[in-house]
């Protein structure tokens, strides 16, 4: 384990000719953190991966990695290993060759290369696949073998590039939680380029949300999931999809209430973040499992129930707004059902209307 | 490199399993299919007779060949016609037949076709995977000079070998070949690693390989199909030619192709069309049996390098 592999990225630019792709980008990932880079597809999270392991040139900033100043090291001089969506395994070379390349390329000892190519192999379980060509592997295999690999390097950070997305849910699921015992058994920083919110949510200490350009927020995924910093986030974060009902903040300034056509929901208990101005227009979150039913007095329609093995999710309407429940699997509840619905205040995310930020 | 592995295919299902396909057998023989085996069956023999004509001819002698029965064979074959084209038909002053032109073809051959496809793989190489500055440019530029006449060449290249005192020389002949070899070899060797995942590179790359290795050890064992196609186009192309080994290769290098022609062309005496058609079946050798040898490459050299065949 190297002394140091805290990666800091500080003001980092990069335009693709005339088009931008990161701007005045900054970010400190501490010694053995998980971070995960989430965002739908050109974000620039990739090429943020790449520019820490410099295959991407930066126009303006500096990439630290381990306290040295790597902005023009060679990938090989940063002390990372990466794994990449492809498995990008040398198609002519066996298990072996491909997990040994990197250490023959710097010269290693003979003895060396083959007792780490072992333990790597042994970690991963992968030892009866070595004299193997890639192409008679399996889509896991062929990614096992990648991530064998990159350990084999011994390096302090590794930077992962959705290497789970080429799999089927079931692997992916496999593979996910053997990267995380990985993680855990290494104590190497590692950061996880994905557009998959439940593997940022399982994997990550900390998820940075990007889009645009930009890190919309970044958090540990509770923080995330539980108090988006803005609308893309709550809607790109969770799996069903927030709710939301367009309305506008009461007049009264000491009962802060969230009215809309149909709806009025007390606003006592939710932490603004600013003083709320009265009678401005906001959207109200709320994710389908924090919705109540019985007593409440939001009167919504069902629309259509789907059923998710564990639980089932409804489709209401208030009024003309469309919001969804998650209930238990057992509750009897069918199309054209009238539910009595309760929105709990802490339970709620507000965003101005406008900008789409948290309130 | 498809990760599933590949489907079974049900098998024929059995009669009586009342799994049989319904409806009537297809006709083995229609109308349309006899039209076509008819046609197919015309142009082989269209294609055919010249290279039967010359076959036959080069086996007779000249009183047969002077009774005028162009399509019969021969009533007495006899190889001493290939026998002189070889060695004793003369080619200008020199009557040593064609076996030197055949040495100098080779001496060209090898070098050049090494040489041009070495050139144009690095060239594919760095422009798909390295992209300096001005790539696109000097790719574009080189395909659209790929459709200048070669004639167009001549004269300036001649000033400038005779600068570099490169005239009528072997390595002169060579350098010109990898020249002009280097806007086919470098397309399809640049659309072969385009084709390849760039993470292979990134890959590589991480693991601190450099310019050459990857070259070297990643890229080139990926790319054996395409140096067999580049071999069968180049090999076939440099044997073939003949105005740049008549004005770059110099008197003492002159391939096969221009001694064929100083022997068909030499104006003393009797036309030995035996001997002529000899020669030429003794020069058409080499590609003749690249066409026969490499089948489906060769196929795939005409679609690969589709700018010119």
């Amino acid at each position: 384990m190297p002394a140091r592999s805290d990666v800091s990225i500080r003001g980092v630019e990069i335009s693709y000719g005339p088009v931008r792709v990161l701007e005045r980008l900054d970010l400190e990932i501490a010694q053995s953190e998980f971070l995960v880079l989430l965002g739908p597809s050109g974000c620039g999270k990739s090429t943020l991966l790449n520019a820490i392991a410099g295959l991407t040139d930066v126009d303006d900033g500096q990439i630290w990695i381990g306290g040295t100043n790597v902005t023009w090291h060679e990938p090989k001089d940063r002390g990372i290993a990466m794994v990449f969506q492809s498995y990008a395994l040398y198609p002519r070379m066996t298990v072996r060759g491909n997990m040994s390349f990197g250490l023959r390329v710097a010269g290693a000892p003979k003895a060396d290369i083959e007792r780490r190519v072992r333990e790597a192999a042994e970690m991963l379980r992968i030892t009866d696949l070595l004299e193997r060509k890639p192409s008679e592997l399996s889509g896991g295999q062929r990614q096992r073998v990648a991530i064998g690999r990159a350990l084999v390097r011994d390096a302090g950070v590794f930077l992962l590039d959705e290497p789970l997305s080429n799999l089927d849910a079931q692997l992916r699921a496999e593979l996910r939680v053997e990267i995380k015992r990985l993680h855990q058994r290494l104590g190497a920083t590692m950061i996880y380029v994905t557009h998959d919110q439940i593997e940022a949510l399982t994997l990550a200490d900390r998820i940075a949300v990007m889009k645009d350009r930009r890190i919309q927020q970044l958090g540990s995924p509770d923080d995330v999931y539980l108090r988006p910093a803005n609308k893309f986030v709550a809607t790109f974060v969770g799996s069903p999809a927030m709710g939301f009902l367009l309305g506008k903040l009461g007049t009264d300034p000491s009962a802060p209430m969230f009215e809309a056509p149909g709806v009025k929901v007390p606003l006592t208990g939710y932490a603004f973040a600013e003083r709320p101005v009265a009678g401005q227009g906001v959207e109200l979150g709320i994710r389908p499992e924090h919705v109540l039913h019985g007593d409440g007095d939001i009167a919504a329609d069902v629309e259509m129930v789907e059923p998710m093995g564990s639980d089932k999710l409804a489709w209401l309407r208030i009024g003309e707004q469309p919001l969804s429940i998650r209930l238990p699997a057992e509750t009897p509840v069918a199309r054209g059902d009238r539910l009595h619905l309760k929105l709990p205040a802490h339970r709620l995310n507000l965003f101005d209307a406008a900008s789409g930020q948290r309130l | 490199m498809s990760t599933e592995p590949r489907g079974k295919r049900p098998g024929r299902p059995s009669i009586g399993s009342g799994n049989e396909p319904s409806g009537r057998r297809p006709q083995k023989m229609t109308t349309g299919r006899f039209g076509l085996y008819a046609f197919l069956v015309i142009t082989a023999a269209f294609f055919l007779t010249p290279l039967y004509v010359m076959l036959a001819t080069s086996l007779k002698s000249m009183p047969e060949i002077r009774e005028g029965n162009l399509l019969s064979w021969p009533i007495a074959p006899t190889v001493a016609a290939w026998v002189k084209a070889w060695s004793t038909a003369c080619t200008g002053l020199n009557c040593t037949g064609l076996q030197v032109g055949f040495m100098n073809s080779v001496r060209i051959l090898v070098p050049s076709v090494l040489l041009s496809i070495s050139v144009g793989a690095v060239t594919g190489y760095t422009l798909s995977f390295w992209r300096p500055r001005g790539a696109e440019i000097l790719f574009g530029a080189l395909m659209m000079v790929a459709f200048v006449p070669y004639q167009v060449f001549i004269y300036p290249l001649v000033r400038i070998f005779s600068y570099a005192g490169l005239n009528n020389s072997l390595a002169g002949i060579v350098v010109v070949h990898t020249i002009f070899g280097l806007p086919t070899m470098t397309l399809i060797f640049r659309n072969h690693f385009a084709a390849l995942p760039n993470e292979l590179f990134r890959a590589a790359r991480v693991d601190g390989a450099g310019f050459w290795r990857i070259f070297g050890q990643i890229m080139l064992p990926m790319a054996v199909p395409i140096i067999v196609v580049a071999m069968i186009l180049q090999v076939t192309g440099i044997w073939n030619d003949f105005i740049f080994g008549l004005v770059f290769a110099g008197r003492e290098n002159l391939p096969m192709t221009v001694q064929l022609n100083n022997i068909v062309n030499s104006t003393q005496g009797e036309r030995e069309y035996n001997v002529d058609m000899a020669a030429t079946m003794l020069t058409a050798l080499v590609p003749l049996a690249v066409y026969f040898f490499s089948g489906r490459w060769f196929v795939r050299g005409i679609a690969a390098g589709a700018v010119k065949g």
